[in-house]
């Protein structure tokens, strides 16, 4: 039987809205008079045009207040350090080590300001050009950029270097065309339509669930800038014709860019390189454990060949013996994906991690992620309603998209509705991205973090869920019971006037006084079913 | 006709209409949907297959919201549920929350054809269906809704329009966006032929039989725009019969400009459009894969198979 689990609720409101005026957190002592009649008042070695004229309208809490409601948000959450968090495939949900947490917050990281000169942050610098060539190794490509900040960034900055390379000789106008495959990550061909081109997208074949040579074969002409390809993709299929594919693409003057996002199971197994892969990224906060964080800081690695390297992102890391520093006089480059150099904090994470494990520790890492992978596959086919379509008998790496098609059609829960259902244990589930190919999905990653009772505790929380869809469907369809938000209308996201990215944003959308309370209130998103 | 049932289930029933003396008929079944009609109900359910689907599009068009219960031998039709059960959670789901819904094909053999030894199912209209609530927990943001995609799509074959050549539009609300777009009126079950003139386009034969399409198309340049129509993904073969063979060779398949919206695509599987031309040649000769337009300049390539 799953534990017992209730969620946390608080009903916190946003720290702004704690505010008292007059509350502190910290009483400084006043400044001795010696030094006022020395020093005068440092603010006025501030240039005139960067002063403020009124205060920042910070919240004014007490210590006791400020560490209570953060403590009280931790609570409303769920991650790795809190559940079994194998639910959220293809974002590999692996442990961050707390030990990395540390060595970012010390001074010598966090005090560091990207406009130093640079014989005062050699550390830094060498820890990016040591994990440049780390993910060199890994990879197998020639030169790698840590500079985009996140997956989706990488994919762009990849997308814009095979531009350049089509501009540099004189073939952009002719190649507008870029392909990708159905079941690879959406922000490829997101990455290739803002970048101007047209997107050629290849369904999978219904046997194996990828798509076919065949079909790239047909897709591929003069007007092929590149292919951006995914694999394994998320269904966790392997493509191990990817070598052909690259071949082909190759063949009519086009680029092959790698999606490694889905890395955790091939690492000291086979690299972008030995496919014959012009291009490749990483995220580190998937395979490489930097924190997830709900939606960043994170940090993205491109890989490139020699040919690629004059388009890397401006500035790059460059050694001359025991010095490093920041080469700008890139002529070529394709400019700034992000400003400065890098997520310096997520870049220190991810070198110490690949450090701590080594070489034979990646490959591990990979071969346990795998050997976990398969382990729940395994469990969760003996569950009555779930099957795991494509690709009969071949086993999956990483991750495996399931489908709850037949407890559907038996009994009207939709795999959506288990998911909301396994709140009330404490876990979630991923189901896929839209639209829905395989019908009624559920995508699991394991990782390599998670023990095998982990996996077992996971597994009897779907098997209760999925028994009760045909026991007692009432209680899904009314679930969750132990947690908080119910269901939430998701048009309200469409909605400009019911959100804020800020809360300067939403006191400037709404005219509402913070003190007085005035203005349009903001309703609660959740609805009680 | 389901009284039994609900007083079983625990929902007070209201009988309307008197019961046939024998057997009932197709005239009973559409006497009994004028008659719900006439009541202003927020959902029409009924259980039978494409002929009663059939009776029932004819009466009550878009007029209501109808989902049927898969319960006959024939079920070509998009309009019901994937099963008994299914039908009834996405009818009380409708029925407690609201939601969205959407214009489903209603497919039913036609008789004539049929003795005539042609077994294709024809498109006979469209019903309103609820669309299967989704309860979300994503990791994506929202996808775009049909109708956004439709007008994509929209926007990119008038894009590739080329001036002077004859554009053959199929039956379907896809193809249907892309008249809008153009500001022609459209068959929604039927097929219409328009010209690409300099002075913009002009509707030349509406609701179109297969005589029609082919004067309209004349010598050339010759565009097809379907869409596949029904569950199955038949591109050819379903309600698109006034499209002859002769039409599709002169198109070619430089000139076939299959379009669909990613759900829709989506909704196969994996599994291949189908081809059914009524000429087994040609079918072979469609066979491979279709570049098939999806949105504004995105296309997605699917095999195509004979059916």
């Amino acid at each position: 039987m799953p534990r017992r689990f209730h969620q946390a609720s608080w009903d916190e409101p946003v720290i702004f809205e704690l505010s008292t005026p007059g509350a502190r957190g910290i009483l400084l002592p006043e400044v001795e008079l010696g030094i006022t009649e020395r020093v005068g008042n440092p603010a006025d070695a501030l240039p005139g045009g960067i002063r403020r004229t009124t205060p920042p309208a910070l919240p004014e809490l007490a210590q006791l207040q400020v560490v209570r409601h953060y403590a009280r948000l931790s609570q409303e959450n769920l991650g790795v350090d809190l559940n079994i968090d194998v639910g959220q495939g293809t974002c590999t949900m692996k442990y961050s080590p707390k030990v990395n947490d540390q060595l970012v917050r010390s001074p010598r990281l966090a005090d560091l300001h990207p406009l130093q000169v640079e014989s005062s942050v050699q550390g830094v610098l060498e820890v990016i050009w040591r994990l440049e060539q780390l993910l060199r190794e890994i990879s197998g490509m020639d030169r790698v950029t840590l500079q985009p900040g996140a997956g989706s960034a990488a994919i762009w900055a990849n997308v814009s270097m095979i531009r350049a390379y089509h501009r540099s000789r004189g073939d952009a106008d002719r190649r507008d065309e870029i392909i990708t495959t159905m079941f690879s990550h959406p922000s490829n061909p997101a990455c290739a339509k803002t970048a101007g081109y047209r997107v050629i997208t290849l369904m999978p074949d219904p046997e194996t669930g990828r798509a076919s040579l065949e079909a790239l074969r047909s897709a591929v002409s003069e007007r092929t800038a590149g292919l951006l390809i995914t694999n394994p993709e998320d269904t966790g299929i392997y493509n191990d014709e990817i070598d052909r594919f690259v071949d082909v693409v190759h063949g009519v003057g086009g680029l092959a860019a790698y999606d490694q996002a889905n890395a955790n199971g091939i690492l000291g197994i086979t690299r972008a390189r030995d496919a014959g892969f012009d291009l490749c990224h990483f995220n580190l906060h998937k395979t490489f454990s930097t924190p997830h964080g709900s939606g960043g800081p994170a940090a993205g690695a491109c890989g490139v060949t020699e040919a690629l390297a004059p388009f890397l992102p401006a500035p790059t890391v460059e050694r001359d013996g025991d010095r490093f520093f920041l080469d700008h006089d890139r002529p070529s480059t394709i400019g700034k994906v992000r400003p400065w150099y890098g997520v310096a904090p997520n870049l220190v994470r991810a070198y110490a991690w690949i450090m701590s494990l080594g070489a034979e520790g990646l490959r591990a890492v990979a071969e346990t992620a795998v050997l976990n992978n398969n382990y729940l596959q395994q469990q969760v086919l003996g569950i009555t309603g779930v099957s795991a379509p494509y690709a009969a008998g071949r086993r999956r790496i990483e991750q495996v998209r399931y489908s709850w098609e037949q407890l559907y059609l038996e009994t009207g829960i939709h795999s959506e509705e288990l998911g909301v259902r396994m709140a009330d244990f404490g876990a979630h589930y991923w189901t896929s991205h839209h639209p829905y190919v395989v019908p009624e999905p559920m995508t699991l990653e394991p990782t390599e973090s998670y023990s095998r009772a982990d996996l077992d505790e996971f597994v009897a929380m779907l098997r209760t869920v999925a028994a009760e869809a045909y026991s007692d469907p009432e209680k899904i369809r009314t679930a969750p019971h132990n947690s908080t938000i119910h269901l939430i209308d998701h048009d309200w996201f469409d909605d400009p006037d019911r959100w804020a990215p800020t809360w300067r944003a939403y006191r400037r959308k709404h005219h509402t006084d913070s003190e007085s309370g005035s203005g349009t209130e903001v309703e609660l998103a959740a609805v009680d079913a | 006709m389901g009284a039994d049932c609900a007083s079983v289930a625990g929902f007070p029933a209201t009988i309307v209409g008197e019961p046939p003396a024998d057997a009932t008929t197709a005239a009973d079944t559409r006497a009994l949907a004028a008659v719900i009609m006439g009541l202003r109900v927020d959902l029409l359910l009924f259980a039978g297959g494409d002929g009663t689907a059939r009776d029932i599009a004819a009466v009550v068009g878009d007029g209501a919201v109808v989902l049927g219960i898969p319960a006959g031998v024939k079920l070509q039709s998009a309009v019901f549920a994937t099963s008994p059960v299914a039908a009834g959670c996405l009818a009380a789901g409708y029925l407690a929350a609201g939601g969205r819904v959407q214009e489903r094909e209603v497919l039913d053999l036609d008789e004539g054809a049929y003795r005539m030894g042609e077994v294709a199912p024809r498109l006979f209209g469209y019903l309103r269906v609820p669309e299967a609530a989704q309860v979300q927990a994503r990791k994506a943001p929202s996808p775009r809704s049909d109708a956004a995609a439709a007008a994509a799509i929209a926007a990119d074959v008038i894009e590739g329009m080329v001036i002077g050549g004859r554009y053959v539009l199929g039956p379907g609300t896809t193809v249907r966006s892309v008249a809008d777009a153009l500001g022609l009126a459209k068959t929604l079950v039927g097929v219409d032929v328009a010209e690409a003139t300099p002075a913009g386009p002009r509707l030349i034969a509406a609701d179109a039989g297969e005589r029609q399409v082919r004067e309209a198309v004349g010598a050339g340049p010759v565009f097809i725009v379907v869409t596949p129509i029904g569950g199955q993904g038949f591109l050819f073969g379903r309600g698109n019969q006034p499209i002859s063979p002769g039409v599709i060779r002169l198109a070619g398949r430089a000139g076939l400009i299959a379009v669909a919206t990613p759900a829709k695509l989506a909704a196969l599987g994996g599994r291949p459009l189908l081809m059914d031309t009524g000429d087994s040649d040609l079918d072979g000769e469609l066979t491979g894969f279709l570049a098939v337009t999806t949105g504004y300049r995105e296309r997605a390539i699917v095999r195509a198979e004979p059916a």
